[in-house]
């Protein structure tokens, strides 16, 4: 039932209460500090649909992601943009919400490329329903994708429809050894050619690929990229930031730069993912140092966990798309109450 | 027009004379884009060459609060470049320069004026192309595409403009530069760019498009199957997906449609079938026979009466082209047709293809139909003579029935055309007045005055209210009781 959150938030509104969307907690060290009266949502859980010939999935918030995963898998499908879950209480809600992708992100989309449709409450109590349940639709704005990152700062998603995709029959990890410079090449070369690539990462000298896909192309794509075996178990590592790199006390920063972006001159140790496109970095430079060189890159730069947030979780923006984020803001939660200063401290 | 003159004299202020069109017969060519059944004289017609005089345009037309409605190569098939009467209509066809090709970063930054078709053949020497690819794409351009969230015939796979554009550049309505997106894979904040793409020209004016370049597949190759019935047509679609096939493209045209085609192109088509189904492989040679040999086993199981593949690119670019000139083709065996554009969940297209069947019958009209098939997207075409003011009556009548049943089986209006006026009423009918108050939220945000072409894609509650009391007088269902999705 959705009514208790409506009227949750249509008595937060009156009173200016800030709340606190919150699924399963496994994200709340992302974003800038959490704050207001938790909003549980995870008793509003369970699949509304899902026909795998149609390849939508139409899901709840409170669902928890493994069992979404799980269900997908028995008819062999997944969701392609490979969410972390950062924990085992991870929700749909908060995947969408979050907006993080995975290692499959620069080979298959990002999450807001797989929302077909979503059901919103939005910071008056209302439900609303936009996108769908079909592949194209362009009636109306595109609302839906514009909640995948919003951080629920525009309304609880209560039901969201993805596409979804059968899992490729075949995949394979293979090692190779490289420099940063030369790996950055290399993978944006792969990118440049019909090769089944469905996930990279560099660190520390050694480059790692997956290929995903029929098993003749996986066989064929091998064979021209050479190099040794590798074990499939580091795209998880790397997805749920379990890899030997992301321990340390060090604040993470992701980085997301174009793919071709020249090696990051910072102090402090660098990974990279999404075919160059994404590099970690952990790092005790200051937010400064680290926020213009991936604007100088062509890129910015997210303080992704870290002990002290003041800097702010997000790179600040430019006037006129800070003005339209307020206005938006104020469009869909007029009273302000909806995970304030999650996204940005001013609203 | 009263108003006229002052508009004329403050954008020649800035702008050669030429690039301010203002006599009828100058402006008459603008006067409808791709769907003519609507039109409408520009009060004034701007065709800028730069990006300052865009600027420069917006800020004249905010100051003056006059309407802007931006068009780019006028093949929009839902009125959305119809000009306002009363304000400015911005050309943008000049903008026609590729800024840069980046092979190895994989992007091409283009103008707005730039045609689909002319990325795809300026990134060809590198061995990349850009995906999404609608029918009208020798001539329809990528700001029109990205204003619509253009689709194509490979959008199963490969995505629509939303999937395929990384940043856009441009300025607000007031003139002020904004930048969404960029050559990263994400930017901080709300992802504006996802709401801009699609948002039919009512956000932002656009001077500057970055987009995606995927490397050109080595090899591919297509299949014809025939089928005695199009319910079973679309039950190998679904079969083909149950296997765990992604097909490059999957689409089906029923008798009719291949009827008109094949007179018009000689595409090859099995001109016997109730329906024929077009499934594309692409990949490395290994892969595309391994999937081509799995579809066909598929497609024989679900009882295709006849399959041919093609055995060169020559051939495979054959059995397309009948596709790709359905339109057309049509158009050479009716004076007018008016081409529908709903998405359903593939499951019901025998239930809609029977509805439509039988529309035909109480309309008196002919309607052979078009259909990505992979992605559920009907392109229903309604034959008729526009000189006839009855029948044009009831194609209207006809495709708003179409339209709403779209709605009614859980699907929508538009997959890829767009609502600009022409879907305008239909709107009402997926969306209820919260929604509809939502949007007219977010345009607001963006567009407070709301100038920027006014009047395309989300209804007024007041005409929502009348087009409801339209069809109860009609003795219709009010919409507010139909299912919904």
């Amino acid at each position: 039932m959705i009514e208790p959150f409506q009227e949750r938030i249509r008595e937060a509104a009156a009173s200016r209460t800030p709340l606190r969307l919150r699924g399963g907690g496994s994200k709340d060290f992302y974003g800038n500090e959490p704050r207001g009266e938790v909003l549980d949502t995870r008793g509003y859980a369970g699949i509304v649909s899902y026909e795998p010939t149609e390849l939508v999935v139409t899901a709840r918030c409170g669902t928890p992601l493994p069992d979404l995963e799980e269900i997908l898998g028995k008819e062999n499908q997944f969701l392609p943009f490979e969410p972390p879950h950062f924990g085992p209480g991870a929700t749909l809600g908060g995947c969408i919400a979050a907006g993080l992708a995975g290692p499959r992100r620069a080979a298959a989309g990002a999450v807001r490329d797989f929302v077909l449709g979503a059901k919103l409450i939005d910071g008056r109590g209302r439900v609303l329903q936009f996108g769908g349940a079909v592949m194209k639709n362009v009636a109306g704005y595109d609302v839906s994708r514009l909640l995948a990152g919003s951080l629920g700062t525009l309304g609880l998603i209560a039901e969201v429809s993805l596409k979804v995709l059968p899992r490729p029959p075949s995949e394979r990890t293979l090692r190779l050894e490289a420099g940063e410079g030369d790996a950055l090449a290399t993978m944006n070369r792969w990118a440049g050619q019909p090769l089944p690539v469905s996930a990279s990462a560099w660190h520390e000298g050694r480059l790692f690929v997956r290929l995903s896909g029929a098993e003749p192309a996986v066989h064929a794509a091998a064979h021209r990229i050479g190099g040794e075996a590798g074990q499939a178990s580091l795209w998880s590592e790397l997805k749920e930031q379990a890899h030997p790199f992301f321990a340390g006390a060090e604040p993470l920063w992701r980085v997301s730069l174009p793919s071709t972006a020249a090696p990051l001159q910072l102090p402090g140790r660098q990974l990279i993912e999404w075919g160059g496109a994404l590099r970690w970095l952990k790092s005790d430079a200051s937010s400064a140092a680290v926020r213009e060189a991936a604007v100088r890159g062509g890129g910015h730069a997210t303080l992704f966990r870290a002990t002290d947030k003041s800097a702010g979780a997000f790179t600040p923006l430019d006037p006129v798309n800070a003005r339209l984020h307020k206005a938006l803001k104020a469009a869909f939660d007029p009273a302000g109450i909806l995970n304030p200063g999650r996204l940005y401290a001013d609203f | 027009m009263g108003s006229r003159l002052p508009v004329v004299n403050a954008l020649r202020g800035f702008l050669p004379a030429r690039a301010v069109l203002h006599e009828e017969e100058d402006t008459r060519p603008y006067e409808c884009d791709g769907l003519t059944a609507y039109r409408q004289l520009p009060m004034v017609v701007a065709l800028p060459e730069t990006e300052e005089q865009v600027q420069q345009i917006l800020k004249t037309c905010f100051s003056l609060k006059i309407p802007v409605v931006p068009r780019g190569a006028g093949t929009g098939l839902s009125g959305g470049a119809l000009p306002p009467g009363d304000g400015v209509l911005l050309s943008m066809a000049k903008f026609m320069r590729a800024v840069r090709v980046d092979p190895a970063a994989r992007v091409a930054v283009v103008q707005p004026g730039v045609r689909n078709a002319a990325i795809s053949e300026l990134a060809a020497p590198h061995g990349l192309y850009y995906a999404p690819d609608p029918s009208s794409q020798i001539a329809c351009t990528i700001g029109g595409n990205v204003a619509e969230n253009s689709g194509g015939v490979h959008c199963l796979k490969y995505g629509l403009t939303l999937h395929n554009v990384l940043g856009v550049r441009g300025f607000t309505v007031e003139g002020e530069p904004i930048a969404l997106g960029g050559e990263a894979l994400d930017s901080p904040g709300y992802d504006l760019l996802a709401l801009a793409i699609g948002s039919e020209g009512m956000l932002m004016v656009m001077t500057e498009v970055t987009v995606k370049l995927l490397p050109k597949a080595q090899s591919a190759r297509v299949i014809m199957a025939s089928f005695a019935d199009v319910e079973k047509a679309g039950d190998a679609v679904a079969k083909i997906i149950a296997a765990g096939i992604i097909p490059a493209g999957l689409e089906m045209m029923d008798k009719p449609a291949t009827r008109a085609v094949e007179e018009f192109v000689g595409a090859g088509y099995d001109l016997e079938a109730a329906a024929i189904l077009l499934c594309e492989s692409d990949g490395s040679a290994e892969e595309v026979e391994d999937e081509i040999a799995r579809m066909k086993a598929v497609l024989e199981g679900a009882g295709a009466t006849r399959m041919t593949v093609s055995r060169d690119e020559a051939e495979r670019l054959r059995f397309w082209s009948g596709r790709k000139a359905a339109f057309p083709a049509v158009g050479r065996i009716s004076p007018d047709y008016y081409c529908m554009d709903g998405t359903i969940p593939r499951k019901r297209l025998g239930e809609v293809l029977n509805f439509i069947a039988a529309l035909e019958k109480k309309y008196g009209l002919r309607c052979p139909n078009v259909f990505h098939a992979g992605d559920g997207n009907l392109h229903p075409l309604i034959l008729f003579d526009a000189n006839d003011a009855g029948e044009l009556d009831r194609t209207e009548r006809f495709a708003a029935e179409v339209l709403e049943k779209c709605v009614a089986v859980g699907g929508t209006i538009t997959g890829e055309h767009g609502v600009g006026v022409e879907k305008i009423n239909q709107m009402c009918v997926q969306f209820r007045p919260d929604e509809l108050e939502l949007f007219r939220a977010v345009k607001h945000a963006f567009d407070p005055a709301g100038l920027l072409n006014p009047g395309k894609a989300v209804p007024t509650l007041a005409r929502c209210a009348e087009y409801g009391r339209m069809h109860v007088h009609g003795g219709k269902l009010p919409h507010a009781d139909l299912p919904r999705f």
